[in-house]
C-alpha cells in the first residue's frame, strides 16, 4: 500500500509530507526531489523506481504530488487516489498551488489522515468529509451525539456520498450533456479516426433522499423497447428530447452512486445522487458522429523559402444553430521569417512565439464556408531534416450533442416526502466542444 | 486564516521561543505554537527537543489541536520512546470518548506509534474497538490490526485479533468489511502457508455483497482479494465472473483493472466452448477502451496492462486499432506504450492504416519515438508477408531523408527483413551503402557489416566496404568487431582470392591484439576451421539461416501467466514480478494462472494464444533481441561461454604458422579441398584443442565443436541403475536372471546376468519379447555361446531395438519376457527406466521448443516435486544431459533457476519440461508438458533416478 505521500512546489522543496509507512524513510522525500524534478531529461514515465522505492506522481500546474511505497501496489488505484486528493483540495480551497497549500497545510494533514489510512485509501467523497472536516476546528465539538453518529454511518455507509435531511424549498436539477468531439483527419478528407467522449453532469438541488431514474436514446434499450411492443413512451420528449433515432454507445462508466448491477442486468440507470454538482456518467461513441467543421488544407512549397498554405473551414450542421469560439490553429516551420495572412471571417494572426497561425472567429452559422490564406516566408537553413508539419488544430463550441444523444427522461421518486417527479423543476443543455480536432497537412 | 506564514519563521533561537509559546497559557498561542512545530517537521527540520512541551498540549477538547499532536507524536514517538509514554493515558482515555470520531482517531493515531510500550496498552483499547458498536470505530480497528501486526505478528497472533478481523467479514457495514479484507490480504502476504484467508463459497458470497455497496476504494480492495481465490470448477468460476463484470462499467478505473483481473484470471477455468466465455471476451474490450480517456498517467498504467493483456488473449482487442493511434499531444510515455500495442495488433487487415500511422510518427520530434517507430515498420514486414515490399519502399523514403538516427534504425531493421525473406529485396543494398559514413550506432554499423558480408558477391567493392571498417577495429564495440570478423570471413569464403590479406588481418587482430574472450574464441574457431577443413568452414559459416520468426519482444509464458494475475499492480507496470521489486518476504509467492477445468475441448481446439495476425504459420515465439540475432550464429548463447582460455605466447606463434600454411594450400590447391591439404594440416590437432580447452572432439568434426559451449565438461553419461533380481530361481527351475537395462551411445541395451543354480548344465537360451508399448524387441539372438554350468554365472549384453510390435502396456514401461532354454520356458516381467528411450537428438530448436510449449494445453501438463536433491542448477542440467535430457534455455528470477528442458522419445514423442531449483531448497519442481501426457509420470521418475544417482 501507499508507504507515504509528498508534495512538493516546483523547485522541489516539500510542502507536505505524510509518512503511513515505516519502511519509507525521510530520504525517500529527497530522491525523489533528485532524480525526478531536478532530474536533466523530461519525464518520461509517471511511474519511477528509484533503489527499490516506487514513486508515483502527477503534476497540477507547478505542483507535484508523490506517493512512495515499496510494495507491489495496486498502480491503477494509486493513481485515482492521487486525483482524487487533488479534487478534495480543489473542493476545499480552490485551486492547487503553492500559496494556498501553504495556507491550508494543516487541513491538508487532517485530510490525508482521514482519507488515507496505513495507505489505504478511505471514503474521499467531499459530501462526507466536509460534514466533520472542517476549517473552523471549534465547530466539531458541538456535534450532538445523533449528528456524530449521522455522520459515522454516512462516512462509512452504503450512501457515503450523500447526508439524510437535506431541505430545498425548490426541488430543481439541471443536466448538462457535455461532449468533446475528437477526430484525425487524413489531408484527402478521409477520417483516420474519430470519436466522442462524453459526460453526462448533474447538478442536483433536491430534498430528501431521492431515488432517481435516467433515461436516454440508447439503442439497446430502444431496441429492446421496440421488440417488446410495450414502449414506455411516457417518458419520451418530455425533457425535449425529440429525435427517435437512438445511438450507440460503446462503452460507459458511471459514478458510484449508480447501480451498477442493475445497469447490467437491465441497461437501466438508477441512482440517489449526490448533493450539488458532479458526473453522473462518461460514455464513449464511434459510431455516426456529426462532425460539426470540416478542415480542407492546402499546403504548396514555392522554392526553398517560401510555403502558399489555404485553409477552407465548412460548418455541417443546421444553419438555425450557432457555433462559437471557433479558432484554427495553423503550424508553421521553425525558420518562419514572415507571414501575410488574409481571412475572409474572423481574425487571423501569425504568433512566432507558438509557432502558428492562429485564426478567431467568433460565431459561424451552420452549412456555411470560410477560407483563409497565408503566405509563410522562410529564412534558408542547413537543417536537412524537413518539417515534419504537425497536424492543423480546431476548437469551437456548438450547441448540440454530436453523438446525437438525447435525454429522454430523468424521473426523481422520494417516497417519504410529499413532492412528486412532477414538482420538480429540469433543466438539459447540451454541448459539444472540439477535442482533439485535427486534420493532417 | 492564512497559514503560510509558520513556513517562514528561520530565526535564531525559535526552537526556544517555540518552547515558551507552547507553555503558554493561552490556547490561541498554543495552537499557532504548534503550527509551526508541524511546518517546520515538513520542512525536515528536527523538532523533537519539543517533545515534551508537545504532548503535553495533547490533553485538549480542541479536535483539530489535537490532530495536530498526533500528528507530531507519529513522527517522533519513536526517537523519544519513554517520553512517547507520556501520551498513553490519552489514549486510552480517548478510546472511551463517547464521540466515535475520536475513539477511531485514537486507535487509529496509536497503531501509527512504533513503540513497544505503547503497543502493549493498545491491545485492550483495541479489542473494545473491534466490537464497537459505531462502524466508523470499527473500520478504523480493522486497518489498524494490519499496523499491529507490522510491529508486532506474534503480539497479534496471540491476543486474537486475527480471528476478530475474519468475523469482521461478515460484518453488516460494507466499509468494515472492505478494510478487514485488506488488512487480512496484507497480514496473509507475509504467512504464505498459512490459510488465513479462508476463501470459500460462503465468504465468496459475502464479498460479493458488499461489493455492490461499499466505497470506491473498498471494492477495490475486494476484487484484488477475489482475484487470489481458485473456484472449485467452472460453474462457480463463470457465477463469480458474473457478478463482477458489473464493475466494468465503475467511472474508477481502478476498479475496472482489478475486475479486469478476476476475469482474466478466472476465464482460464471457462471451457472455450462455452457460450458465455464468448460474452465476457466482447465485455472486455470496451473497458479497455475507455481506459484509454482516463488522464494520461493511468493511461499509462492501462497500456502497460493492455499489453499484457494482448499477448494472453489477442483476440480481445483486435478490432480496436484505431484507438492505440498515437495523439500529437500524448506524453511520450504514452507514445511509447501505444506504438508497441499497435505493432502486437497489426495484422493483414489493417496493416494498411497502421503503415501510414507509422510513416507519419517516423517525422516526429522525440528521437526515442521516431526510432521505435522506424523498427515498427520493419516489424511489420516481417509479422505480415503482403506488407513486407510497402514497408521496405516506405524504409528507403526515410533513408533518403538523411536524418542520422532515422537511417540507422531503418538500416538495423533492414537487416532482420532481409534474413526473414532472403533473396528478395537485395536491390536496395545499394542505397543502403552509400550511408555507410553516417552511422556511428554500434547496431547500425554492425546491421550494415552484417549485410555487406551476407551479400559479399553482390557488392564489388564489399572488401574496400570492410576494410574500411577494420581500420579503427579496436575502437568499435564488441558488437561491431564480432560481427566485422565473421563478414570477412564470409567475404573470404567468397572470394578468396582477393581477400586473403583481409582476413589474415582480422584473424590476428581478433585473437592476438583483443582482450575480449568472446572475440578471441570466435577468432580461434574460424581460424581453426579455415586451416582444418576449408569445406566444412563453408559449410558452416555460409550455412543456410533459420528463419527469424514474426514475433518479437513476447513475454516469456510462464511470466506473462503471473503478471495477468498482478494485473493493475506495479508488477505489471514494470513487467517484473514483484519478488524483483520487493524486499522482504512480501510477493515472493509467485501467482499462477488456474488451469482450464472443462476438459471437453480437444488439443486441436484454436489457441488463444494464436498470433494476432491470424497468419497460418506456426504460433509467435520469443525470439532472442536484436543483438542475440547476430551473435546466435554459432549458438553458443545457450549456455554461459566457456571461460576464455589463456593462450602461452609460443602457441600462438604455432598457430601462425599453421593457419599460413592452411592458406597458402587453401590458395594452391582447388577450394574443393583435396585430401592432401587435410595432411599438411596434421599437426593441427596436437595443438589447438588444448588452448580450445575442448576434450578429444577433433577428430569428430565441426558438429562437436559447437556443441561445447553446451557442456563444457564431458557428459556425465546415462545412469545405468545396478542390477535386480527378475527371475529368482525358485520359479525356474535353478535359472535365476537378473538384469538391468542401459543406454550406451545410442543403443538400448538389456544387460542380462544369467546364474546356474540348478545341478544340471543349461543351454539352448533364447529370448523372446511380448508385445509393449514402445515396440522394444531385441535386436539379435540371445549370445549365450558356451554351456551353462551349475554354480555359474554368465554376464550377456542384448541389444534391443524399438521397432517391434506395439501394444500399450499398463504400467507404461512394463516388459514382458520368455527365455527358453533345454529345460524349460519361463515367463518374467520388469519395468524398464523411460530415459532408456530418450533419443541422442532431442535438443529442440530454442524457438520450436518456445512454441510447442505454448501450444500443448495446459490440462496436459503435469508437476512434480523431486525432494532432496542437492545439485545446483548447472550439475543437474549436465547430469541429465547424459541421459539425452537437454536443457534449452536457463532462466534466473530471484534466486530461482528454471531450466527448460527437452526430450524425445524413440517413437518421436516430444517431452518438454520445465525445472525449478531454488537455492538452498533441496526441493525442485518439475512440470512436464506432453502431448502424450500418460508420459509424464515415468519421466518424472527418470528424473528422480538421475539426479539422485
Amino acid at each position: 500500500m501507499i508507504g507515504g505521500l509528498f508534495i512538493y512546489n516546483h523547485k522541489g522543496e516539500v510542502l507536505i509530507s505524510r509518512v503511513y509507512r515505516d519502511d519509507i524513510g525521510r530520504n525517500a522525500v529527497d530522491a525523489f526531489r533528485v532524480n525526478v524534478i531536478h532530474a536533466r531529461q523530461q519525464v518520461r514515465s509517471p511511474v519511477t523506481n528509484i533503489a527499490r522505492t516506487s514513486f508515483f506522481h502527477v503534476k497540477r500546474s507547478n505542483i507535484w504530488l508523490a506517493a512512495v511505497t515499496k510494495q507491489n501496489v495496486n498502480a491503477a488505484m494509486v493513481f485515482e487516489f492521487l486525483y482524487k486528493m487533488c479534487d478534495v483540495m480543489t473542493a476545499y480551497f480552490g485551486k492547487i498551488s503553492e500559496e494556498n497549500i501553504k495556507n491550508n497545510f494543516v487541513l491538508i494533514y487532517e485530510l490525508l489522515d482521514e482519507i488515507l489510512d496505513f495507505g489505504y485509501p478511505q471514503n474521499s467523497e467531499t459530501g462526507a468529509l466536509k460534514t466533520f472536516i472542517t476549517q473552523q476546528g471549534i465547530k466539531s465539538q458541538h456535534h450532538t451525539k445523533e449528528e456524530q453518529s449521522q455522520i459515522t454511518s454516512q462516512v462509512t455507509g452504503q450512501i457515503g456520498w450523500r447526508r439524510e435531511g437535506i431541505k430545498y424549498r425548490r426541488n430543481e436539477l439541471f443536466l448538462d450533456v457535455l461532449e468533446s468531439v475528437n477526430l484525425l483527419m487524413s489531408p484527402q478528407g478521409q477520417v483516420l479516426s474519430a470519436h466522442v467522449s462524453g459526460r453526462v453532469v448533474m447538478k442536483s438541488y433536491l430534498s430528501g433522499m431521492p431515488e432517481c431514474k435516467f433515461g436516454m436514446n440508447d439503442k439497446i434499450v430502444i431496441d429492446k423497447q421496440g421488440k417488446g411492443g410495450s414502449a414506455d413512451d411516457a417518458g419520451k420528449s418530455e425533457l425535449g428530447g425529440s429525435g427517435k433515432q437512438s445511438i450507440a454507445i460503446d462503452d460507459c462508466t458511471f459514478h458510484q452512486c449508480v447501480r451498477l448491477s442493475k445497469f447490467d442486468s437491465e441497461r437501466s440507470i438508477s441512482f440517489i445522487p449526490p448533493d450539488g454538482e458532479y458526473e453522473l456518467m462518461r460514455y464513449r461513441t464511434t459510431k455516426d458522429i456529426i462532425l460539426p467543421f470540416r478542415v480542407i488544407p492546402l499546403v504548396r512549397e514555392v522554392g526553398r523559402t517560401k510555403l502558399e498554405v489555404k485553409v477552407v473551414i465548412k460548418s455541417n450542421f443546421k444553419p438555425s444553430l450557432l457555433a462559437q469560439k471557433i479558432e484554427v490553429r495553423i503550424p508553421t516551420p521553425l525558420n518562419t521569417s514572415g507571414v501575410q495572412v488574409i481571412c475572409m471571417k474572423g481574425k487571423a494572426k501569425y504568433k512566432a512565439s507558438e509557432n502558428a497561425i492562429v485564426w478567431k472567429i467568433k460565431r459561424m452559422a451552420g452549412m456555411k464556408e470560410s477560407q483563409i490564406s497565408a503566405e509563410i516566408e522562410l529564412l534558408p537553413t542547413n537543417d536537412k531534416k524537413k518539417w515534419a508539419r504537425p497536424p492543423i488544430s480546431m476548437n469551437f463550441e456548438v450547441p448540440f450533442a454530436p453523438s446525437g444523444l438525447k435525454v429522454r427522461y430523468l424521473k426523481v421518486f422520494e417516497p417519504k416526502l410529499n413532492y412528486s417527479d412532477h414538482d420538480v423543476i429540469k433543466w438539459v443543455r447540451y454541448i459539444g466542444r472540439s477535442g482533439i480536432y485535427e486534420t493532417r497537412c | 486564516m492564512t497559514d503560510s506564514k509558520y513556513f517562514t519563521t528561520t530565526k535564531k533561537g525559535e526552537i526556544f521561543e517555540l518552547k515558551a509559546e507552547l507553555n503558554s497559557d493561552k490556547k490561541e498561542k498554543k495552537k499557532e505554537a504548534v503550527k509551526k512545530v508541524i511546518a517546520s517537521m515538513t520542512v525536515g527540520k528536527d523538532v523533537s527537543a519539543l517533545f515534551p512541551d508537545v504532548v503535553n498540549c495533547m490533553q485538549t477538547d480542541n479536535l483539530e489541536l489535537k490532530k495536530l499532536v498526533y500528528l507530531y507524536l507519529m513522527n517522533y514517538a519513536k526517537s523519544q520512546p519513554d517520553m512517547a509514554i507520556m501520551a498513553v493515558n490519552t489514549f486510552v482515555k480517548d478510546c472511551e470518548d463517547p464521540n466515535p470520531l475520536i475513539r477511531a482517531l485514537a486507535v487509529r493515531t496509536m497503531g501509527c506509534i512504533r513503540v513497544d510500550k505503547i503497543t502493549e496498552y493498545l491491545c485492550e483499547p483495541l479489542r473494545k474497538c473491534l466490537k464497537d458498536e459505531d462502524p466508523y470505530v470499527r473500520k478504523t480497528a480493522a486497518v489498524c490490526v494490519a499496523k499491529l501486526h507490522d510491529i508486532n505478528a506474534q503480539l497479534v497472533e496471540d491476543q486474537g485479533f486475527l480471528d476478530t478481523l475474519k468475523d469482521l467479514i461478515s460484518d453488516s457495514n460494507p466499509m468494515v468489511v472492505a478494510n478487514a479484507v485488506a488488512a487480512l490480504s496484507e497480514i496473509a502476504e507475509s504467512h504464505p502457508n498459512s490459510n488465513l484467508l479462508d476463501l470459500n463459497p460462503q465468504t465468496i458470497n459475502k464479498l460479493l455483497t458488499a461489493l455492490n455497496e461499499c466505497t470506491e476504494w473498498g471494492q477495490i480492495f475486494i476484487l484484488d482479494c477475489l482475484a487470489n481465490y481458485t473456484p472449485r470448477d467452472d460453474r462457480e468460476s463463470q457465477s463469480i465472473c458474473e457478478r463482477v463484470t458489473p464493475r466494468l462499467s465503475h467511472a474508477n478505473s481502478a476498479v475496472v483493472l482489478s475486475a479486469v483481473k478476476v476475469l482474466m484470471k478466472f476465464m482460464e477455468m471457462l471451457p472455450k466452448d462455452l457460450d458465455y466465455y464468448g460474452t465476457l471476451l466482447k465485455k472486455l474490450a470496451p473497458p479497455l477502451v475507455t481506459l484509454l480517456s482516463a488522464e494520461p498517467e493511468l493511461q499509462y498504467v492501462a497500456l502497460r496492462n493492455i499489453n499484457l493483456i494482448v499477448q494472453k488473449r489477442p483476440e480481445i482487442l483486435k478490432h480496436e486499432m484505431k484507438v492505440f493511434f498515437v495523439k500529437y499531444n500524448d506524453p511520450i510515455y504514452v507514445k511509447l506504450e501505444k506504438l508497441d500495442i499497435m505493432i502486437r495488433l497489426a495484422s493483414q487487415a489493417n496493416i494498411a492504416q497502421v503503415l501510414a500511422e507509422l510513416k507519419e510518427y517516423a517525422t516526429e520530434v522525440d528521437v526515442d519515438f521516431v526510432r521505435k517507430a522506424v523498427r515498427a515498420i520493419g516489424r511489420c514486414a516481417i509479422k505480415v508477408e503482403q506488407s513486407a515490399e510497402r514497408c521496405v519502399s516506405t524504409l528507403l523514403d526515410l533513408i533518403q531523408t538523411k536524418v542520422n538516427y532515422v537511417v540507422q534504425e531503418a538500416i538495423v531493421v533492414i537487416k532482420d527483413i532481409f534474413r526473414k525473406y532472403p533473396n528478395k529485396y537485395e536491390s536496395v543494398i545499394a542505397t543502403l551503402c552509400e550511408n555507410l559514413d553516417s552511422l556511428d550506432e554500434p547496431e547500425a554499423r554492425a546491421a550494415m557489416i552484417w549485410i555487406v558480408g551476407e551479400y559479399a558477391e553482390r557488392i564489388d567493392n564489399a572488401d574496400e566496404l570492410l576494410e574500411s571498417f577494420l581500420e579503427g577495429f579496436h575502437d568499435e564495440s564488441t558488437q561491431v568487431q564480432l560481427q566485422l570478423l565473421t563478414a570477412i570471413v564470409k567475404l573470404f569464403l567468397k572470394k578468396p582470392t582477393e581477400t586473403q590479406e583481409l582476413v589474415q588481418q582480422v584473424l590476428s587482430l581478433a585473437t592476438q591484439d583483443s582482450d575480449n574472450p568472446d572475440l578471441r574464441d570466435r577468432g580461434y574457431i574460424y581460424w581453426r576451421l579455415l586451416s582444418t577443413d576449408p569445406v566444412a568452414a563453408k559449410e558452416v559459416v555460409l550455412a543456410e539461416k533459420p528463419l527469424i520468426s514474426e514475433e518479437t519482444d513476447l513475454i516469456e509464458p510462464t511470466l506473462l501467466e503471473e503478471l495477468i494475475c498482478h494485473i493493475g499492480t506495479l508488477a505489471s507496470v514494470y513487467h517484473k514480478p514483484p519478488s524483483a521489486f520487493v524486499e522482504g518476504s512480501r510477493g515472493v509467492q509467485h501467482k499462477r494462472l488456474p488451469a482450464r477445468a472443462g476438459s471437453g475441448e480437444s488439443t486441436d481446439s484454436p489457441d488463444v494464444s494464436q498470433s494476432v495476425g491470424g497468419a497460418t504459420e506456426a504460433a509467435p515465439t520469443v525470439i532472442p533481441s536484436q543483438g542475440d540475432l547476430l551473435g546466435d550464429l554459432l549458438n553458443l548463447d545457450l549456455a554461459p561461454p566457456a571461460a576464455g582460455p589463456t593462450v602461452p605466447p609460443s602457441m600462438q606463434l604455432g598457430a601462425m604458422d599453421l593457419l599460413g600454411g592452411g592458406l597458402d594450400s587453401l590458395l594452391g590447391g582447388d577450394i574443393g579441398g583435396s585430401p592432401a591439404m587435410g595432411a599438411g594440416l596434421g599437426s593441427t590437432p596436437a595443438v589447438m584443442p588444448t588452448s580450445l580447452g575442448a576434450p578429444p572432439v577433433v577428430g569428430g568434426g565441426l558438429g562437436d565443436l559447437f556443441d561445447l559451449g553446451g557442456s563444457v565438461g564431458m557428459p556425465a553419461g546415462a545412469y545405468v541403475p545396478p542390477k535386480s533380481v527378475w527371475l529368482p530361481a525358485m520359479k525356474a527351475k535353478g535359472l535365476e536372471i537378473s538384469g538391468t537395462f542401459a543406454r550406451r551411445s545410442g543403443v538400448i541395451q538389456m544387460e542380462l546376468s544369467l546364474t546356474n543354480k540348478a545341478m544340471s548344465v543349461m543351454t539352448d537360451f533364447a529370448i523372446q519379447f511380448n508385445r509393449n508399448s514402445f515396440g522394444l524387441a531385441p535386436a539379435g539372438p540371445l549370445q549365450v555361446l558356451t554351456p551353462l554350468s551349475p554354480n555359474q554365472t554368465i554376464e550377456v549384453s542384448l541389444p534391443l531395438s524399438t521397432s517391434g510390435p506395439v501394444m500399450k502396456m499398463e504400467p507404461l514401461n512394463n516388459l514382458q519376457v520368455a527365455v527358453k532354454n533345454n529345460i524349460d520356458v519361463f515367463y518374467f516381467s520388469c519395468q524398464y527406466p523411460i530415459s532408456l528411450l530418450f533419443v541422442e537428438d532431442g535438443k529442440m530448436e530454442r524457438q520450436v521448443f518456445l512454441a510447442t510449449w505454448k501450444d500443448i494445453p495446459n490440462d496436459n501438463e503435469a508437476q512434480f516435486v523431486i525432494k532432496d536433491c542437492h545439485l545446483n542448477s548447472d550439475a543437474a542440467s549436465s547430469k541429465l544431459q547424459g541421459s539425452n535430457i537437454f536443457t534449452i534455455a536457463k532462466r534466473t528470477v530471484d534466486n530461482q533457476d528454471m531450466l527448460y528442458q527437452s526430450i524425445k522419445l524413440t517413437n518421436g514423442i516430444w517431452v518438454l519440461t520445465e525445472l525449478r531449483v531454488q537455492g538452498g531448497n533441496p526441493s525442485y519442481t518439475l512440470s512436464v508438458k506432453c502431448r502424450a501426457s500418460e508420459v509424464s509420470q515415468f519421466v518424472y521418475q527418470c528424473y528422480e533416478l538421475v539426479l539422485k544417482n
